[in-house]
């Protein structure tokens, strides 16, 4: 977060909450209290979304659409406008008629310089993913993967549920791959890389489809960068892994939490009290300090 | 020698035999052998939404849950590999004599 007057530094100690700030340096996360994370209003920061599941109604959370209404909010409600939102997928969650036009729309309610978004297997299941790519592959390559460059940053999309090989969620392909390799293959180590993607791409519990078979492969492309910044969903809880200078991340949704992993008898909603739900919600911000790079996750639960 | 049933029976036992309970993420039966011409039917209990697909791209169901329910009707015999397609690491076999 950052600090311009005391007025804004209260509003950012009200958005974050409970929230956990994760620094990087030398490549090790760090938690530390939101009152030292103090960065300049000029440092670049945006934000991350994940599994609105627009459409779901069931007991976990009849409303899906209020609590993504709650974090769009939170996120507009931010001192310094962030300057893109990433949705890491699951914008939808069964394709039915209507759920794309409302999660376009909500979407369109942010308040932010770019929208980008890749794909969960919610989002492309039935048609694989012709709606998908017809209203948010503008600017994408194959099955919707594309990289940009902001502020010094290179960010990567990636699609993992719409691979054409046997079983086809949870992998890259081969196309992808070497589109991967060929996109990194201009920038110097020193160049800071985020990667977005819906499913893990590292290994966090393979029986459950919490895995991308060949993470690994797009992995050995990144491990010679010195800041590599994974950004997951899927599996609607955050956890946390480093793998020298890559660190990955796994994000809440904005609709209900799924159990940890292997503890019950598969990734299904998990219905909490209703009075907790906000609690296991929420959306993250991304922030990188000019002066030196260093880079900064807060957490943010709904409530 | 085939049993002294009532049509209804007859019908009933089809339809229980070629049902196939998508629970806890598992298609159960994993495997259902069933006659050629049998049609077989999905039905989902559990929270999630599941669909399903076969991998040799003969049959596609659309969303599972709740009431709605997919069928399809096998009339080659064969053996039928499918999968959930949102789950991959769902899958089943039909095994049509």
């Amino acid at each position: 977060m950052f600090e311009t007057d005391r007025r804004d530094f209260l509003r950012c100690m009200a958005w974050a909450g409970a929230g956990v700030v994760w620094t990087l340096s030398g490549g090790v996360p760090s938690s530390r209290a939101l009152a030292q994370a103090v960065l300049k209003p000029g440092d670049f920061h945006f934000v991350q979304i994940s599994d609105t599941h627009i459409g779901f109604n069931k007991e976990a959370n009849p409303d899906a659409l209020a609590t993504a209404r709650v974090a769009i909010a939170r996120i507009n409600a931010l001192p310094m406008r962030p300057e893109l939102v990433l949705h890491t997928g699951d914008l939808t969650h069964s394709q039915k008629p209507g759920e794309f036009d409302t999660a376009s729309g909500l979407l369109q309610e942010l308040s932010t310089g770019a929208v980008f978004t890749v794909p969960g297997e919610h989002d492309v299941f039935e048609d694989d993913g012709r709606e998908y790519l017809a209203r948010f592959g503008k600017g994408s390559a194959g099955n919707g993967w594309r990289s940009f460059d902001s502020h010094g940053v290179h960010f990567v999309g990636l699609v993992n549920v719409l691979s054409f090989k046997s079983g086809g969620v949870g992998a890259l392909g081969a196309e992808q791959l070497a589109w991967l390799e060929k996109d990194l293959a201009g920038y110097s180590a020193s160049a800071p890389i985020v990667v977005f993607t819906h499913i893990p791409l590292w290994a966090v519990y393979p029986d459950w489809g919490w895995v991308t078979s060949d993470g690994q492969e797009a992995l050995s492309y990144l491990r010679r960068f010195g800041s590599v910044t994974v950004l997951n969903g899927h599996i609607h809880q955050v956890l946390q892994k480093v793998e020298g200078h890559v660190t990955f991340h796994t994000a809440y949704s904005t609709a209900y939490p799924q159990p940890a992993p292997g503890v019950g008898s598969g990734p299904g909603p998990l219905k909490v009290p209703a009075e907790e739900l906000r609690a296991h919600l929420g959306v993250r911000e991304v922030s990188f300090r000019a002066s030196d790079g260093a880079l900064a996750l807060t957490d943010s639960k709904l409530g | 020698m085939k049993p002294n049933r009532t049509p209804l029976a007859s019908i009933l036992t089809l339809a229980l035999a070629a049902a196939i309970r998508i629970a806890n993420f598992k298609f159960e039966p994993a495997t259902l052998e069933i006659a050629a011409g049998d049609t077989v039917t999905w039905s989902n209990s559990d929270d999630e939404i599941h669909a399903v697909v076969s991998d040799d791209g003969g049959f596609r169901s659309g969303v599972i849950e709740g009431d709605t329910q997919f069928a399809h009707t096998f009339d080659k015999p064969g053996t039928y590999a499918y999968r959930c397609a949102l789950h991959p690491q769902m899958s089943g076999t039909i095994v049509v004599r």
